[in-house]
């Protein structure tokens, strides 16, 4: 029996994910860590931890979360609170890091990936640390601290064990940041670190229900790529220890993109003690139903609901509904449909419309693909214009070219010496010329081949 | 002798031309050198004060010299906190108080000494040496902000700025005979205030007369977007509350049955007299045992202490964690032990239920009382060296005025007894519900003015 078939994988994931506010998390200072030109310049008393420096809370920032929260489908505390939450690094200015400990903004939500649904535990908003820097100078070694990041708000996001794979958990994490992006709250920039990933993975024989009596953490992944392969890697990994009779040891693992492998980074002993208590800085906070309802009406409707919609709408298959809807932008996704309803009203092929469109093929002459700002109206008459029917004499149609080109000697010249983009200002003259909607790829074909000949 | 003056006839003799700022700051500096070296009130002296007062007279305080305790962050001047971990700490920013003090006219004379970090009711465990008592050097001068209300006793400034935890303002005041007023909880701006016990930290005046303080608290009071704890509500003007009739003003008085404290509770009795001829009730009554005050206080406290403190890791402020003395380094050990896990319930989470029974007990006597009335501290001020060996030391001398403090509540401390022979005072706390600072004025401006054991009011 294959080991994948023994065993079962489960698999908690928790994503940090910074928001991207104007300001940082409990001071004015500006959140704009990877823009900034140098270390250390967006600091200030508060978020450098000096004697007094006292937090205020970014109002922005909760309700940001508390969208989160209702965008993935969580219940909200009415009544929440921060806590300090202690432990000793360099990179923590007070020692104390500002987070939720049992009372979260967001709590029991969850996202459905292809694969099936994973239950949200929690949804939480803290500070993020300052970033570390280990360097030579003058042939020293040194460790510098950049505290541009230090007070970023930050969210962490916490599954229940529910994810049974690789597949899925890249699956979950690629839905939440879609959630992330389309919220229009964060820019999720794995590379730069502005969306970290871990798992919590363990094995148990197909059929327990219980928990296994360990878990592997891999920590500080930042692609989705990585995160399956370090998962799969892990999952062999613990089968053979397994099989040997023996438990894997309960530590946090890293990856190696180079040789394609988890290694371990620390063993934790014990569980660490970070002595929560309720932040004296920071009352507490006890929300409104006139505020959380606020905060209800500017949730949008979310691509995965407006797909459903087109489907009973417009009757569109599923896939291509869901398909066609992921966009990270609310505004792309209404201009979308607005095109889509046009098309629908006028009874035209919206399949074939979607596929024209995700192939580029819709352009407006001179220009490239059609945009955001492009009238729905005008990008409907484009796609129209492409499956017009009206045929040309191809005598008159060649015969009308030679004129316009002769008229232009100008373009011809350009579009000879490489600028040829010019060919849709020619095509133009030529559609003005016909003075009939001909296919604007007949017309440019049939340039191209008279200014090639 | 223009440094004996009150705050308010400093005002009014610089505003109406009686004297100069040259004048007044001769005297003031004189006073400091004579009595710096023994008396250990300042850390840090500011040689411009008489340059920038000149430029301050048409500003409500007139460019008076205010000593500010060193654990208010200065941009000018290095701020310690009494302690050498931060010995060579020159803040960039300046504290929302001493911010607003400077607008409001008030120059910064020096920064005073007080217990490291705040920690304790004696000054005598600053890492620069203990602070004296002015009116006995045999004695402290009560503490932590001890050197501020020695500069006033001392008539080294015209006023002080200090912050009070539990007892922080008015058990120095009461020591060295002067008013010290602790503001609601949230009344004024922390930020820039290295913190102490974050929920309960208070900033506010000690001064000569309780107009003085009163004028004070005018300067600095209010709300700041820099601090989330500080209230919006709008900020009266305190001095409304002088010279105005106490008829009908009911007084309860607390703790009479605590064993500990005879002779300051039959004197506080004596002298609550003077209420009852200005047509006030005067009434004892029964508040919880302050005991459990000091247990409560005792455990937020050290929690909160243990967080504050751990920002100190020996990486930022150049000199590392043996610095600590002896005092923070106890504080901190307990308060890690009461947050850590299986004892934070057991602890922190027991005291922060009794405090909101505190809270409960205090409430209850507002319902009956407009202000409740208790000695300040148990006693006269204790003989130097007193805190030896003493690891609960500020606790028992502050026990009479924590329930007050972890509840949040205003208070403010004048002198009702002067002992001939050491010439050491007793002061008594007056407690109002929240944000009534007006109702402890009016009451203590009441007592000052009809009794004579305040020494600045009858002279000159």
């Amino acid at each position: 029996m294959k080991l994948q078939e023994k065993y079962e994988v489960v698999i908690g994931m928790e994503v940090h994910a910074e928001l991207k506010t104007d300001s940082k998390m409990f001071c004015g200072c500006k959140n704009d860590p990877f823009g900034a030109e140098k270390p250390n310049i967006y600091t200030c008393p508060v978020c450098l931890g000096m004697p007094g420096g006292l937090p205020v809370a970014n109002k922005k920032a909760i309700a940001w979360t508390l969208k989160l929260g209702l965008a993935t489908n969580c219940s909200l505390n009415k009544f929440s609170k921060f806590d300090r939450k202690h432990y000793f690094y360099p990179d923590l200015a007070k020692s104390y890091q500002i987070s939720q400990y049992d009372i979260p903004f967001c709590y029991e939500g969850y996202i459905d990936t292809p694969s099936g649904k994973v239950g949200l535990t929690r949804i939480h908003l803290e500070e993020d640390t300052g970033k570390l820097q280990h360097k030579v100078i003058n042939n020293k070694k040194v460790s510098l601290i950049d505290f541009n990041r230090g007070g970023v708000p930050l969210v962490e996001v916490v599954t229940e064990p529910d994810i049974t794979s690789g597949k899925q958990a890249k699956e979950y994490g690629k839905k939440l940041r879609h959630i992330l992006r389309f919220l229009d709250i964060a820019n999720c920039d794995m590379e730069q670190g502005g969306m970290r990933l871990e798992a919590n993975i363990s094995l148990r024989k197909k059929g327990e229900t219980e928990l296994p009596n360990y878990k592997v953490e891999i920590k500080n992944i930042n692609s989705f790529r990585f995160l399956e392969a370090a998962i799969n890697y892990e999952v062999e990994r613990q089968a053979e220890i397994l099989e040997q009779g023996e438990v894997p040891v309960q530590e946090t693992r890293g990856w190696n993109a180079v040789k394609s492998q988890t290694f371990s980074q620390r063993t934790k002993e014990s569980a660490e003690d970070y002595r929560y208590f309720p932040d004296p800085d920071l009352p507490p906070f006890h929300f409104s139903d006139e505020y959380l309802k606020e905060i209800k009406d500017s949730v949008p409707e979310l691509p995965e609901s407006i797909a459903q919609r087109w489907v009973k709408e417009f009757d569109l298959p599923l896939a291509k509904a869901i398909d066609f809807s992921s966009v990270d932008s609310e505004k792309l996704l209404h201009w979308l449909e607005s095109i889509l309803r046009e098309l629908h009203n006028k009874k035209l092929d919206l399949v074939l419309f979607i596929n024209d469109y995700t192939n580029k093929k819709i352009v407006i002459p001179s220009r490239a693909q059609v945009k955001e700002n492009t009238n729905p109206s005008e990008v409907v008459k484009l796609f129209e214009e492409l499956h017009s029917t009206e045929t040309i004499d191809e005598d008159i149609l060649n015969k009308t070219i030679k004129e316009v080109l002769t008229n232009n000697t100008d373009a011809v010249e350009k579009y000879n010496s490489g600028q040829t983009q010019i060919i849709g200002f020619l095509m133009g003259q030529v559609m003005r010329t016909l003075g009939k909607k001909v296919d604007p790829q007949v017309i440019r074909k049939a340039i191209q081949v008279a200014l090639e000949s | 002798m223009l440094n004996k003056l009150t705050l308010t006839k400093t005002i009014q003799g610089l505003k109406n031309k009686k004297f100069s700022h040259r004048e007044l700051y001769a005297d003031v500096q004189k006073s400091i050198e004579q009595q710096n070296k023994d008396l250990n009130v300042y850390l840090t002296l500011n040689e411009k004060a008489l340059d920038t007062a000149e430029e301050l007279l048409e500003t409500p305080l007139a460019g008076v010299p205010i000593a500010v305790k060193d654990n208010f962050c200065t941009r000018d001047f290095r701020t310690t906190a009494s302690s050498k971990v931060l010995d060579t700490f020159k803040p960039q920013f300046e504290s929302t108080v001493t911010s607003k003090l400077k607008k409001s006219g008030g120059v910064i004379i020096g920064k005073t000494n007080l217990d490291a970090w705040a920690h304790g009711s004696s000054t005598e465990t600053s890492g620069y040496g203990r602070t004296l008592n002015p009116r006995n050097t045999n004695h402290l001068p009560g503490g932590s902000s001890g050197g501020s209300a020695a500069a006033v006793a001392a008539d080294m400034a015209s006023s002080s700025i200090g912050s009070e935890t539990a007892g922080s303002i008015r058990q120095p005041a009461a020591w060295c005979g002067a008013v010290g007023l602790k503001p609601t909880y949230g009344r004024v701006s922390r930020y820039g205030v290295a913190a102490m016990a974050s929920s309960t930290d208070s900033p506010g005046p000690i001064a000569k007369t309780v107009e003085d303080a009163a004028i004070l608290l005018n300067a600095f009071a209010g709300h700041d977007p820099l601090d989330g704890t500080s209230s919006a509500q709008t900020t009266p003007d305190f001095t409304q509350s002088l010279n105005t009739s106490v008829k009908g003003l009911k007084i309860g008085v607390i703790y009479q049955d605590v064993a500990e404290i005879g002779f300051a509770n039959d004197k506080l009795m004596e002298q609550l007299k003077v209420f009852e001829d200005l047509g006030a009730t005067v009434e004892k009554t029964q508040a919880m045992d302050p005991h459990y005050a000091i247990g409560v206080f005792t455990v937020v406290q050290r929690g909160e202490v243990s967080s504050n403190l751990a920002r100190y890791d020996g990486i930022r402020y150049g000199n590392d964690r043996s610095l600590f003395g002896d005092e923070a380094k106890r504080r901190q050990m307990l308060g890690t032990y009461t947050l850590s896990k299986g004892y934070s319930e057991k602890y922190y989470e027991l005291a922060q239920k009794v405090r909101t029974l505190l809270i409960q007990d205090l409430n209850r006597l507002f319902e009956t009382y407009d202000v409740l009335i208790c000695p300040t501290s148990p006693g006269f001020a204790k003989k130097v060296g007193a805190t030896k060996g003493q690891a609960m030391f500020g606790e028992l001398e502050d026990m009479l005025v924590e329930a007050s403090a972890v509840a949040g509540l205003p208070g403010i401390n004048v002198p009702y007894y002067r002992d001939p022979k050491t010439n050491l005072f007793l002061g008594m706390s007056i407690i109002a519900p929240m944000w009534r600072e007006d109702l402890v004025i009016q009451a203590g401006d009441a007592f000052e003015k009809n009794t004579s054991w305040n020494t600045w009011r009858n002279e000159s």
